[in-house]
């Protein structure tokens, strides 16, 4: 599966939020590939995601993609990560 | 022997002298450090070198786009004109320097995760495309004072370990005050405006109260677009490109202007103009590859430097790109970004002003670096001095990253003379206090400069330590009436 990690330039919080995601996926056991963009080419880039991570602000601005989209409000917590992924991954 | 100084010669020339390797290999090394197993490695090692090659193919896109933009406002106003854009200057400087920017910048993390253990400045920074570009300017200015590569990686490491852990700790108050008490530090080189925008919303809030916050205000979703940087620098290229090639056809007339940017006699001024639309979108384009490159070297380095960096230094607080601080108020990031380019154009009529007497260049608003380090400054505004803190601390940025440009551009050797230069305000401060020290002292040599710029770091890592014991450590809030005003722009 692949998932897909959004900032607004795909820079440092898009990493972090790639990096924080790797963390949680080993702790569910679960294996995928993790890319991060930027909002301008995200929506082009949704269409061959299976899940994206990204802030409120800009999960409103991506609007209606194909993918689930798990938003995180804390980039540093882990639990909040694990729990939205582990939801997310539930139910698809 | 022979073949042994062959060999040596052969990699000397063609690896170490060659930036794209360098990084390759220095990735290679973090990887190989965190014990990944051999397809990463390889794999990493391969992006990470690609990476840095796709960062010049957008650096010559940008270049020329560039060009043109520098002989219209030259030939409009008389004036230089620079557009501030961090990953322009950096693409474009690494023909030249991107060798000793490598080297400075794998060592300069190795120094800052030193600094972070052995005193009580125990900030990771985890924003590695801000370490690059600060390796970047450090490498240029130290080369520009004529410091030999060795000397400019060695001193240029200390450097950018320095400034990778006195920033988190300077904005630390005003971060706890944004994130409510959150185990996360700013890891950004804007920071300075943003305890700037900190200390005018305690102003705003001593004189005036502090009147409701940002994240009151119904906001029309039209601005929604703004969001988006890239959108906000094409739109603003294009505004500038329009109004400097109309303002040079109408001083210089049709055919002056047309030979003025280089295109080809006989061309129409509505050909011209259109050339110009062009160019500005091209420039979006340059930035965009550039984007991809530096996307692509950080996406594989940053996570080996911050494993590494969790075994050497654990329970160091990281210091994160600046967005993390924009969900605690998303309002005000688009206040303070709005704030801050009008912040940035009143100063710029300043400047244009006094260009005559001064001698600098106009600095015209950088809409990425407005964005990001204006939005930031809004929600630090935000948090001590409420909507009007937000608008005033926006404002404060915009006059920052507008002036500190100009005169950093001074220290930048032949990179001065370019069209765009590093926007953010740390870059600015941080590069004029060890660029005028280093350039006055040059006549005396590569060692005086070296100790000279040295012990600027050392002062400045022992006022961070103090301010950090002091302010950090005790938990002060700013606003709150217990404590004294600190005033941490001292520093600069």
């Amino acid at each position: 599966m692949k998932i897909l990690a959004v900032c607004g330039m795909g820079l440092g919080s898009g990493l972090l939020l790639r990096m924080q995601a790797e963390k949680a996926l080993r702790q569910l056991g679960v294996t995928a590939d993790l890319e991060v963009a930027d909002i301008g080419s995200a929506r082009a880039m949704a269409r061959t995601a299976d899940l994206i991570i990204t802030s409120n602000e800009l999960a409103e601005q991506l609007g209606t993609v194909k993918p689930r989209v798990v938003t995180i409000t804390n980039f540093i917590d882990l639990d909040e990560m694990v729990r939205k992924l582990r939801a997310a991954l539930q139910e698809t | 022997m022979d073949i042994l100084t062959a060999i040596v010669d052969f990699l000397v020339d063609e690896i170490f002298s060659k930036p794209f390797y360098l990084v390759g290999l220095m990735t290679a090394i973090g990887l190989i450090a965190l014990r990944k197993p051999l397809s990463a490695i390889v794999g990493g090692t391969l992006k990470a070198t690609m990476g840095f090659l796709i960062l010049v193919v957008g650096a010559v896109t940008v270049i020329n786009a560039l060009d043109p933009l520098g002989k219209l406002i030259l030939g409009a106003t008389g004036a230089k004109g620079v557009v501030p854009l961090n990953e322009a200057i950096v693409a474009l400087a690494q023909s030249q320097y991107g060798a000793v920017t490598a080297y400075l910048m794998f060592l300069g993390f190795l120094v800052s995760l030193v600094i972070a253990r052995f005193t009580n400045l125990r900030y990771v920074f985890l924003t590695g495309h801000h370490i690059f570009y600060m390796a970047t300017m450090l490498a240029v200015i130290l080369v520009t004072v004529k410091l030999t590569d060795a000397y400019a990686v060695v001193v240029g490491a200390i450097l950018l370990g320095t400034i990778m852990v006195i920033m988190p700790a300077f904005a630390q108050p005003w971060m706890r005050k944004v994130t409510g008490g959150e185990a996360l530090a700013m890891g950004h080189f804007g920071s300075l405006g943003y305890i700037a925008a900190g200390v005018t919303g305690q102003v705003v809030a001593r004189t005036a109260g502090k009147g409701k916050s940002t994240e009151e205000i119904e906001f029309p979703e039209g601005l929604r677009f703004l969001r988006e940087p890239m959108v906000g620098t094409a739109v603003a290229m294009f505004v500038i490109y329009l109004v400097f090639a109309v303002w040079y056809l109408a001083r210089v007339g049709e055919v002056a202007a047309v030979e003025g940017v280089g295109l080809a006699e006989g061309t129409t001024w509505a050909s011209y103009l259109m050339a110009q639309v062009l160019n500005a979108l091209n420039f979006g384009v340059g930035v965009a590859v550039i984007l991809l490159g530096v996307r692509t070297i950080i996406g594989e380095i940053v996570p080996a430097f911050a494993g590494i960096a969790e075994r050497v230094v654990p329970n160091a607080l990281p210091a994160l790109d600046c967005p993390v601080s924009f969900p605690y108020a998303p309002n005000a990031v688009l206040i303070g970004f709005l704030a801050s380019v009008v912040g940035g154009l009143a100063s710029l009529a300043v400047l244009s002003i006094f260009e005559p007497a001064l001698g600098l260049a106009l600095i015209l608003p950088g809409m990425v670096p407005h964005f990001f380090t204006g939005g930031t400054a809004g929600v630090f505004g935000n948090a001590t001095g409420g909507r009007w803190g937000a608008v005033l601390g926006g404002i404060v940025n915009g006059v920052l990253i507008t002036f500190l440009p100009a005169f950093l551009l001074i220290v930048l050797g032949n990179l001065g003379f370019l069209n765009t230069t590093f926007g953010d305000a740390d870059f600015g401060w941080y590069g004029i206090v060890i660029g005028n020290v280093a350039s006055s002292l040059q006549t005396s040599g590569q060692i005086v400069v070296s100790v000279a710029v040295l012990i600027v770091a050392a002062i400045l890592i022992a006022f961070a330590s103090w301010f950090q014991r002091r302010y950090v450590e005790t938990g002060w809030s700013p606003g709150g009436e217990a404590m004294p005003e600190p005033a941490p722009e001292a520093a600069s």
